[in-house]
């Protein structure tokens, strides 16, 4: 698989990332031999086999259905890297 | 003065020969040197004062666990309330979380006293413990050389003897991995036997937190503690915790543990080959019957995992946008700044590198060919291991085809890297558990380790295996110099 310029553009665009010089050179080289290795699975007849994206079958655990207090406001921000008040504050969106 | 397994160190806290603070002082003290960086964060104030509550309860006459008075350290990937929780990123560097995972308020509740969080790879990617951003574990055998990963801190602080016992995760043998590496014990649980409520997660439907300690005795009472139910954890569908009582056969008379041969064929160092086939013989001699047979898929678990680790990835770590908590990029002006240049200053190049591969496979166009093609191929795998285990109790196999390699060997080759989790990955794309034991050394003096996999849920045989292992051998008692209890 040909990992180029453009496809390393979109990859980052995907992934929220803004990539360095250094960082495109090594990851494009990587990209290329990881994925040549991944379609190794291509080899493998899958036709009507079903896709399993967990370990079992039974994979939900319920619990009653109840109203419980929240977490708290005050907790929820405490990490917030910057916030007013009782909210996170965000560069503005709009215009 | 405690050289001492963690079952023993509480046995002699809870008859009073031993006092909560003096063990948990007298590892403090040890894990103050932090020679091999196993520790990023040692809680020494917090540690005295829960040791003086457990304590109070102890002289109280509450009945505790086996494990009441032990000092134990966790994965700084296990979120702890008021205490600094990194997962080894810059992204995570100052994050304090408000609340405690599940398995640290059962921790707390059985009266184990947790002591400081351990070093790892950044967010659990990577076999070495060298992608964390705040330095690599050094392995206590051989300080030139890397403790394996991903929780290469935990295994390194109980073979360095900075703690008694410890917590870690597997998500495709960052467990057993760095286990065999150091030389110490290891299980990674059966998924959804031990709940992963505040553990940062990696691959949710890969990862499970399991103990590391110095004997299958310990690491089984750790995980009594820890495993059962919680509801806060909806994959979590055990019904009850691990319950190994008392009534382990001594002799494994009628159990038949299978032994993949083309595990050990080529790629596989011969002093490993050795190790690995002697313990087979050790377990033949305890009564078990082994019988070879081919592993099949063998040439597809590699790339099936890390298509499937690296897909769950890139979602989960969708979630570290600057805003709400996490490292946020002081020179963003815009909303999509912030999202952006948090993202590429905050998090380290393997990081980078999986969530671009996740990116990749789940993108349109690539989708069918890897993501729907690798989790048909879990399929697969999962389908054998059940076949499998219509035949034998247990299979036995290498961790890894080598010992411990030098610090920065393999950085610059990922492939190599990750080829080194051939033996282990289709055990959690299955979901099984397995434990990791030590059982010799190579020429340069470096641990070798073998792996016990089970069906789902059959801890207790495999501990049975494990114990009888164990009991005839000494492997695990080795401690590296200055690596001995404190």
């Amino acid at each position: 698989m040909q990992i180029d310029g453009s496809l390393i553009a979109y990859l980052e665009d995907l992934s929220c990332l803004t990539l360095s010089e250094d960082e495109k050179n090594r990851l494009t080289g990587d990209l290329e031999e990881i994925l040549g290795g991944m379609a190794r699975l291509g080899e493998l007849d899958t036709g009507n086999v079903p896709e399993r994206s967990h370990p079992f079958d039974d994979v939900n655990a319920f619990r009653e259905d109840e109203t419980l207090p929240p977490f708290d406001r005050e907790l929820i921000l405490k990490n917030a890297p910057n916030r007013r008040g009782d909210v996170f504050v965000a560069p503005k969106t709009v215009e | 003065m405690l050289n001492m397994s963690a079952l023993k160190l509480s046995d002699a806290v809870r008859a009073k020969k031993l006092g909560v603070a003096e063990a948990v002082r007298a590892y403090l003290d040890k894990a103050a040197g932090n020679g091999h960086n196993a520790f990023l964060t040692v809680d020494g104030e917090r540690a005295l004062a829960r040791a003086g509550a457990v304590q109070a309860r102890l002289d109280a006459g509450e009945l505790l666990s086996p494990l009441a008075g032990v000092p134990i350290a966790l994965k700084d990937n296990i979120t702890t309330a008021g205490v600094r929780t990194t997962c080894a990123s810059k992204m995570l560097g100052g994050y304090v979380p408000v609340y405690n995972a599940t398995v640290v308020e059962k921790l707390e509740r059985a009266g184990l006293v947790v002591m400081g969080k351990l070093n790892m790879d950044e967010f659990a990617m990577g076999g070495s413990s060298e992608t964390g951003a705040f330095g690599p574990v050094r392995n206590p055998w051989d300080v030139s050389r890397v403790a394996g990963g991903s929780s290469g801190g935990s295994a390194a602080a109980v073979a360095g003897g900075e703690i008694p016992i410890a917590l870690g995760s597997d998500t495709g043998g960052s467990i057993r991995q760095p286990c065999s590496f150091c030389g110490v014990t290891g299980i990674k649980p059966t998924y959804g036997s031990v709940s992963r409520y505040g553990l940062i997660a990696y691959a949710s439907s890969l990862d499970q937190i399991g103990p590391v300690g110095q004997s299958v005795e310990d690491c089984a009472a750790l995980l009594s503690v820890i495993s059962g139910p919680d509801e806060k954890d909806s994959t979590c569908v055990t019904g009850k915790a691990f319950d190994f009582g008392r009534d382990i056969p001594e002799k494994l008379d009628g159990f038949v543990i299978g032994l993949p041969r083309n595990y050990f064929g080529g790629g596989i160092d011969g002093a490993v080959r050795q190790a690995v086939l002697a313990a087979a013989e050790e377990l033949e001699d305890a009564g078990g019957r082994v019988e070879e047979f081919e592993m099949p898929l063998m040439d597809y678990v590699i790339p099936a995992y890390y298509i499937i680790a690296c897909a769950e990835a890139s979602s989960n770590l969708s979630r570290y946008d600057g805003l709400k908590y996490g490292y946020r990029s002081a020179s963003a002006n815009t909303l999509s700044e912030v999202y952006r240049l948090s993202r590429s200053e905050g998090f380290g190049l393997e990081v980078k590198r999986r969530i671009m591969l996740g990116s990749f496979v789940l993108s349109s166009g690539y989708y069918d060919a890897y993501y729907k093609k690798a989790l048909q191929t879990r399929a697969l795998i999962k389908d054998a291991y059940d076949g499998l285990f219509k035949r034998f109790d247990m299979i036995l196999s290498p961790v890894a085809p080598t010992t411990a390699y030098r610090l920065n060997e393999n950085v610059d080759d990922p492939m190599k890297m990750y080829m080194g989790d051939i033996y282990t990955v289709s055990v959690n794309l299955a979901g099984l558990p397995a434990v990791s034991l030590p059982c010799g050394f190579d020429g340069k003096g470096l641990p070798v380790g073998f792996q016990l996999i089970g069906e789902a849920f059959s801890e207790k045989k495999l501990a049975a295996a494990a114990m009888a292992y164990q009991r005839r051998t000494d492997w695990h008692t080795k401690r590296p110099a200055g690596g001995e209890a404190v």
